[in-house]
């Protein structure tokens, strides 16, 4: 059987186990992973999204009576593999903070306030070429109880399911000079330079003249293997 | 300019980050650890305000050929302390063994549209979850020989920098003796793989048989988790 098979992760993707994030001891195991070879099981995957989450929600400003508080921006890119390759037709589930970093979440405790306009949730589909869009609010940062002082950097989760099981990816897209990155346990999991992987671009070309800033993001999936690599 | 997202000398896999404790109100939609029917099963419409729950509703769909199963466990820390702010994720071949996939080329063998092979979980409170779905069929593995019918599980959550991935195979299936993945893992920790026939779980539910299946991300009893 000729089917595709995927590289492995490569060096930019974080441990289980990173203490500084302090949710991370008792969640992660402690057993090597077992290797095994990339089966059917893996090599395939979902793919009619609209049955299965709904249609696309591609602007987040849009889904109450009025206009969110907040900057509004406009995220676009797309969505290829490690060999450049567009990966269309694929699904990006988008969930953020609003513009003062409070989600509608009922667990999340901040009392900056609720925006009555604002929910955070999206979803958008590739097209052929492989490149997405949407609208929102730029999130605010927020303070979480992993140290003392501690506060998220502005980001955006995203959440990919690529073309096969063994494809899926659940990111957080940053925002450029924030100070925050740095200093964030989250986002430094992963070791620099690849950790910049994840900061947006801000982009004149994106931006809408009177209307939104535009900011860059190219989201990349595990590439194909040349060759099968069972055997 | 310090490097970014565009930067071509850094272009490569982008990292993974954590799903947070925040999913709930976008990644589980109504339904969606019901493969079989359109329940609410898998969302925690206990964690969002009604006004801003814009969660999809799985579609009505008709009857689904194949063995219908539930399959009830729950995720525990390193402690055995319950994990509520988990989201299991499951991928499985339909009951002739075929993936609702353009990547599955066997067109040979039957497809159901109603039947995706994919769904979702959030844990409750006290960290279970619960699947309706049906028993997967035999699926080709390594060098032409049958796998064992199991199903993939990505394991997300507050706390998990990335997936975790394991799988559930199904107690009393006499194909797991030769299932080739499962020969790759040492024999002491094989169990941690197969979910165990229960009698009712959560009080029963006509007849359907149920499988048990604890996800232990530390400890003991580590479930074993795959590089694929």
């Amino acid at each position: 059987m000729n089917s595709i098979h995927y590289k492995r992760e490569d060096a930019a993707q974080p441990p289980s186990l990173f203490p500084a994030y302090t949710s991370t001891p008792a969640r992660s195991p402690r057993e090597p992973l077992v290797r095994i070879p990339q089966t059917l099981t893996e090599t395939t995957g979902p793919a009619d999204w609209e049955q299965l989450l709904g249609p696309a929600v591609a602007d987040l400003t849009a889904q109450h009576r009025g206009m969110p508080q907040g900057q509004r921006i406009v995220v676009s890119g797309s969505v290829l593999d490690e060999d450049r390759r567009p990966v269309p037709n694929t699904v990006v589930e988008i969930w953020q903070a609003n513009a003062a970093g409070r989600y509608i979440h009922l667990r999340d405790q901040w009392d900056a306030p609720i925006d009555p306009n604002f929910t955070g949730a999206g979803r958008v589909i590739t097209d052929a070429a492989g490149r997405y869009r949407y609208v929102t609010v730029r999130p605010g940062a927020y303070p979480w109880g992993n140290h003392y002082n501690a506060w998220r950097p502005a980001h955006i989760h995203l959440s990919l399911m690529g073309p096969a099981f063994a494809t899926r990816l659940v990111t957080q897209m940053y925002f450029p000079d924030d100070p925050l990155i740095r200093i964030d346990p989250i986002a430094n999991a992963v070791p620099l330079p690849y950790r910049q992987r994840m900061v947006a671009r801000f982009d004149i070309d994106t931006t809408m003249p009177s209307w939104a800033l535009g900011y860059r993001f190219d989201i990349v999936l595990r590439g194909r293997e040349a060759t099968p690599m069972e055997r | 300019m310090e490097a970014d997202n565009q930067t071509p000398e850094i272009f490569g896999q982008t990292p993974w980050q954590t799903v947070g404790p925040f999913f709930h109100y976008q990644l589980p939609w109504k339904g969606c650890a019901d493969l079989t029917g359109c329940s609410d099963l898998g969302a925690r419409l206990d964690l969002m305000p009604a006004e801003h729950c814009l969660l999809y509703r799985a579609a009505e769909r008709g009857p689904i050929s194949g063995e219908p199963i539930r399959i009830i466990g729950r995720v525990l820390d390193a402690n055995g302390t319950p994990v509520p702010d988990a989201l299991l994720e499951i991928w499985q071949a339909n009951a002739a063994g075929r993936y609702h996939s353009p990547a599955d080329p066997r067109s040979e063998l039957p497809l159901q549209a109603a039947f995706a092979g994919f769904g979702r979980a959030a844990t409750a409170a006290d960290g279970t979850f619960h699947f309706r779905t049906i028993m997967p069929g035999p699926v080709p593995g390594p060098g032409a020989r049958l796998q064992a019918p199991h199903i993939a599980v990505g394991v997300l959550g507050r706390g998990l920098i990335k997936r975790l991935v394991t799988r559930i195979y199904f107690e009393g299936d006499a194909a797991n003796e030769t299932d080739p993945i499962l020969a790759m893992v040492p024999a002491s920790r094989r169990h941690t793989l197969i979910a165990r026939r229960t009698a009712g779980g959560d009080g029963g539910e006509d007849g359907v048989a149920a499988y048990c299946f604890d996800v232990h991300l530390q400890g003991e009893r580590e479930t074993v988790f795959f590089d694929c």
